[in-house]
């Protein structure tokens, strides 16, 4: 075909554009991603019996803030990189400002405790298993954004699969601190980031395949 | 890499002269979509042409891939982002894409730099793309395939192919705007 047949058959098919694509499909492949981990915690391992009376107490909220924060931040980053030519940085820098925050609290935290507590609340009882259940729960929503991502257009794929890797992570997150049984900032802070590190690395491994368009 | 250094007030122009046209495209102007894609084409052949001087063959399939990309793309045109720095990302992706599945490795080391050289100098001549669309059509339901074949093979309008199959404009439209998506899936394997 020659290009002068190309671009009236494109103009042809020219819709007037969603102005609001952007939003609109991060809006459901989150809203799909964090629905699709929450019922596979409570159908697999459940949720903590004691949720109810957790709600009342302001440190499930802190616990809650934490992956809140980072899907937050973790947000625009990867809008922006579902942009052409948009740059990133103020998003990452914002990323990463509210990543240092949560390090700053967990070393005030630890340098408080008396030294024999620190590895207590620095490791729990779960942390072998924590990491292993945020990323399995991230996989839901990395689909979900994963189909997001493949309608817009990524440009830079390694990038663009980080930060969606890490949202993912930060959803996955969010739906198993119902679960979590751990009640101390520096284990959130280590075990909780090295979870969302997982679908991270896995995202920036898988961009090329999972976000092509 | 051309030696001529580029003209920074002429790539404004361009920006300028692009961002008009696309703005309209983007409330469904299809005129003014035309025109861009035009202007477009010949300043991406020109880089193209410098860029894949090893590919020479491959210079216009490479040009619709993008123009296709950049269609599918629309969407995620943002104000704050630059016309050209946005055509030129599209660009960069898709010259990568192509050199990769090339294995020219020596390429992959000279990336584009920006979106300078890219509205460097503009050729509006164009060569047969290779790639045979004919037959990628016919593996398109009838429904696409009809529209495309109407507004491509006899250049009719929109209107005119509405009335000649009894579907309406917009069935036409989108006929072709989701048989593009699926050709671009069919392009790529």
């Amino acid at each position: 075909m020659r290009t002068d047949q190309l671009i009236p058959l494109l103009t042809a098919g020219l819709l007037p554009q969603d102005r609001h694509a952007i939003l609109r499909r991060f809006c459901i492949a989150l809203s799909v991603g964090a629905a699709a981990a929450v019922v596979a915690l409570v159908s697999s391992l459940g949720i903590r019996s004691d949720l109810p009376e957790l709600l009342a107490t302001p440190f499930f909220w802190g616990k809650l803030a934490f992956p809140l924060l980072m899907a937050f931040a973790a947000v625009p980053v990867a809008a922006r990189l579902a942009i052409p030519g948009a740059s990133t940085r103020r998003a990452w820098l914002l990323l990463i400002s509210c990543y240092a925050a949560i390090w700053v609290v967990a070393l005030v935290v630890l340098v408080a405790a008396p030294a024999d507590a620190r590895l207590g609340l620095l490791f729990g009882h779960t942390w072998s298993s924590c990491p292993v259940y945020i990323a399995l729960l991230s996989v839901p929503c990395y689909l979900a954004l994963s189909w997001a991502m493949r309608g817009l257009a990524p440009t830079r794929l390694r990038l663009a699969g980080m930060a969606v890797g890490l949202l993912s992570g930060a959803i996955g997150t969010l739906a198993y601190v119902l679960r979590c049984p751990e009640m101390s900032v520096p284990f959130w802070a280590l075990w909780y980031s090295i979870g969302m590190a997982i679908p991270m690395l896995a995202g920036c491994l898988l961009a090329r395949v999972s976000f092509r368009w | 890499m051309p030696d001529k250094p580029v003209d920074r007030t002429a790539a404004c122009g361009v920006e300028m002269r692009l961002k008009g046209l696309l703005h309209l495209a983007l409330d469904g102007n299809a005129v003014a979509y035309a025109s861009f894609l035009e202007v477009f084409s010949g300043y991406l052949r020109g880089m193209l042409r410098r860029r894949l001087r090893s590919y020479e063959d491959d210079v216009e399939d490479v040009l619709q891939e993008v123009l296709i990309a950049l269609h599918n793309g629309l969407h995620t045109y943002r104000n704050q982002v630059p016309v050209t720095a946005w055509a030129a990302a599209i660009v960069r992706h898709k010259v990568a894409d192509f050199l990769r599945s090339h294995a020219h490795r020596e390429a992959l080391h000279d990336p584009i730099e920006d979106e300078m050289e890219l509205f460097a100098v503009s050729e509006t001549e164009s060569l047969d793309a290779r790639r045979d669309i004919d037959r990628l059509l016919e593996q398109l339901p009838e429904r696409q395939r009809a529209p495309i074949e109407y507004v491509r093979l006899h250049g009719m309008s929109v209107s005119e192919t509405a009335r000649l199959t009894g579907l309406s404009e917009s069935a036409i439209k989108v006929g072709v705007h989701r048989g593009i998506k699926a050709l671009s899936r069919l392009i790529r394997g």
